[in-house]
């Protein structure tokens, strides 16, 4: 799904109501009043729910940073640490929170979620952004209706339909085509994923590039540039800015989806680099874990605390993805006029 | 710019804007160059991966879907009979979470729209946080949903009303739908607003100078006229809530129920979580793969028709517009 983007309505009827020439019956000054009253709570609701799942999650994350209960099972030094698996071997990150000897290493989760996440965009960018191109830039207008919302369609795909996709069908095909060991890899999760933030980046690039003004277009036609060198030369650059916000936003989507990861990476948390190995992603293991945790413990809140880890970094890369784009499209219109 | 007989000398490598006699040449050129070709053929890609996701689905679950399985329990631990209690489930699911996000999705999308100065701080800290709201994780709202509803709302409730007796405080259909309420709220608000935008202003200037109160004026002219817009964003906010698992799999979603759920604070059954369950936790794969294609077919058409239904009625809605 495309984050909405919201502009200001500048509506004449906003900000106060208008004066009148004779007086109101009481009561419908009051009914007046009380809806004015619960329309402004309403509003103040959304803002509460940001601010109240900030605090919830933060509330059940913080006790890892300061419970003494906490710390005499992990802190979080020992989270970034590495300890022998068994005496005599070498060292590595663990993260094996059930176990005699809780070990709840972290890099491996958040190197999990982003060998996933780059695979997703590596997939997804040029396929989204070459579909975006074609149908913003070449394609004739009656294609150009039926791609759109066919692409919009595969953002209807809910991930747990795509994650058994790719569990049952994806992962015994990548397994062929690449000759691998293991069907369930951090690549099969990866190509699933950036089946998932196709749309997003589709939707946002193609809005990029149809903001470029026409008179850009024109200029570069007029000066003797063929179609497509107008497009490759002009209209992407202007445009680059509003493909790096889609891509940002596909990043934020990718890192904190769940359902695909957690049915189809394998959910082994090594420390490797390989992009054929196992991966755990930081989502996958609250997912597999929270049922059944007991409410209280040590790996309780450190499940918290990834997912405060998770919602901090969305948080800011779909900001700095919005103000991105609003950036641009302020200065494509103030060019455009 | 017509140069007879040929073209200009050349700018940037590419050849002149083509003058009339050249104009088919130019429409080949245009086909055949590079960059219309490339992402001409990574759009068909993208396309490919829709139809090859679809059929596959399609051709693997359309044989056991019938009837009965459409009604019928699941029998001898997921590997025969039918999915009715996830159906009956997501339903109920998505009808509680629609009573929660219509209203204050609406309200909102009202404030913003007919209350709120466009450039007061407070309205724009509330368009922050719902185009925020849209970008959070679904599994941080599972955590959130944990956390605040089941753990701090449902306690208080058990504390104050039923003695501290157990009662709320546990996963609840209530809990999830309302988790699912908050996940699709900017879904709504957006849709609210944008069949708002279409409201010609004449007709709120009429219901004013007819002496109409704010109140009246949304109540009677607002809230009838934008009322297929309202309807476009329930349906796509049921259309998301009911493909959603994450944030229902710790608020009340349950592996099986030998029971439908009839109370707020039942577990339930649903669609999505029954797909992941079958297709990560079933003791006996082969058994169970025909019955979870026909599941994941079940949620997948569900979810598309729902769709489907929302982009025709906001097509129709668009083109009253134009004619109007």
């Amino acid at each position: 799904m495309t984050p909405p983007q919201m502009k200001a309505p500048g509506s004449h009827l906003a900000g106060s109501a208008p004066r009148r020439a004779f007086p109101l019956r009481v009561a419908d000054r009051r009914r007046d009043q009380i809806a004015h009253r619960l329309i402004g709570l309403a509003a103040f609701g959304t803002i509460a729910s940001i601010i109240l799942i900030f605090v919830f999650v933060g509330k059940e994350a913080l006790p890892v940073l300061t419970s003494p209960e906490v710390h005499k099972e992990v802190t979080v030094g020992q989270m970034l640490e590495k300890v022998e698996p068994r005496p005599g071997k070498p060292k590595t990150f663990i993260w094996q929170p059930v176990s005699d000897v809780p070990k709840y290493a972290l890099p491996p989760l958040v190197l999990g979620s982003l060998k996933a996440t780059l695979v997703a965009i590596l997939f997804a960018t040029p396929l989204a952004v070459g579909a975006a191109m074609y149908s913003s830039e070449f394609a004739p207008r009656r294609a150009r209706e039926f791609i759109k919302p066919v692409i919009e369609m595969l953002a209807g795909i809910p991930s747990v339909v795509l994650g058994f996709f790719a569990l049952m069908v994806m992962a015994d095909w990548l397994k062929v085509l690449f000759g691998w060991k293991y069907r369930l890899n951090a690549t099969t999760a990866g190509v699933a994923l950036g089946v998932a933030i196709i749309p997003v980046i589709y939707t946002v690039a193609e809005e990029a590039l149809r903001a470029v003004p026409r008179q850009y277009r024109e200029a570069a036609l007029a000066l003797g540039a063929g179609p497509w060198a107008a497009a490759r030369r002009v209209v992407l650059p202007a445009a680059a800015p509003g493909i790096l916000a889609a891509i940002a936003l596909g990043f934020g989507r990718a890192i904190g989806e769940t359902m695909i990861v957690l049915m189809a990476s394998g959910n082994a948390a090594l420390w490797t680099l390989s992009l054929s190995d196992s991966i755990r992603t930081m989502s996958a293991t609250i997912a597999a874990e929270l049922a059944e945790v007991v409410h209280d413990s040590a790996h309780y809140h450190v499940l918290f605390f990834i997912g405060a880890l998770l919602f901090v970094v969305t948080f800011l890369v779909n900001l700095a993805g919005e103000v991105y784009v609003g950036r641009l499209k302020r200065r494509l219109s103030g060019i455009a006029g | 710019m017509m140069t007879p007989g040929g073209e200009l000398p050349s700018v940037s490598g590419s050849l002149a804007v083509p003058a009339r006699p050249l104009a088919h040449r130019a429409r080949w050129r245009r086909w055949l160059s590079p960059l219309p070709l490339l992402t001409g053929a990574l759009t068909v890609c993208v396309l490919a991966l829709l139809v090859v996701i679809l059929w596959n689905v399609t051709a693997g679950g359309v044989g056991r879907l019938t009837w009965e399985f459409l009604t019928t329990a699941p029998k001898e631990g997921m590997t025969a009979g039918g999915i009715f209690p996830a159906i009956f489930g997501t339903v109920f699911l998505v009808v509680l979470m629609t009573l929660a996000v219509i209203p204050l999705g609406v309200a909102t999308a009202v404030y913003l729209r007919y209350y709120a100065r466009p450039d007061s701080a407070f309205s724009r800290l509330v368009r922050v946080a719902v185009n925020n709201l849209a970008g959070v994780p679904s599994i941080v709202f599972g955590l959130f949903g944990l956390g605040f509803f089941v753990q701090f709302v449902g306690r208080g409730i058990d504390r104050s009303f039923f003695g501290g007796e157990l009662t709320f405080a546990q996963p609840a259909i209530i809990w999830a739908s309302l988790t699912l309420a908050l996940l699709t709220l900017p879904v709504v608000i957006v849709a609210t607003e944008e069949a708002m935008r279409a409201i010609p202003r004449d007709y709120l200037e009429a219901s004013y100078s007819l002496g109409a109160t704010r109140w009246q004026t949304i109540s009677r002219v607002v809230l009838p006229n934008a009322m297929t817009g309202i309807l476009t964003g329930g349906i796509l906010a049921v259309s998301r809530g009911a493909g959603e698992v994450a944030p229902i799999m710790f608020t009340g979603a349950a592996y099986f129920l030998p029971y439908l759920p009839h109370k707020l604070n039942d577990q339930f059954m649903e669609l999505g979580y029954h797909v992941y369950v079958m297709s990560t936790q079933s003791p006996d794969v082969e058994a169970t793969l025909p019955i979870l294609y026909s599941t994941v077919l079940v949620l997948l058409m569900l979810t598309f028709a729902l769709n489907a239904l929302a982009v025709l009625i906001r097509s129709r809605l668009r083109r009253r517009q134009v004619a109007s």
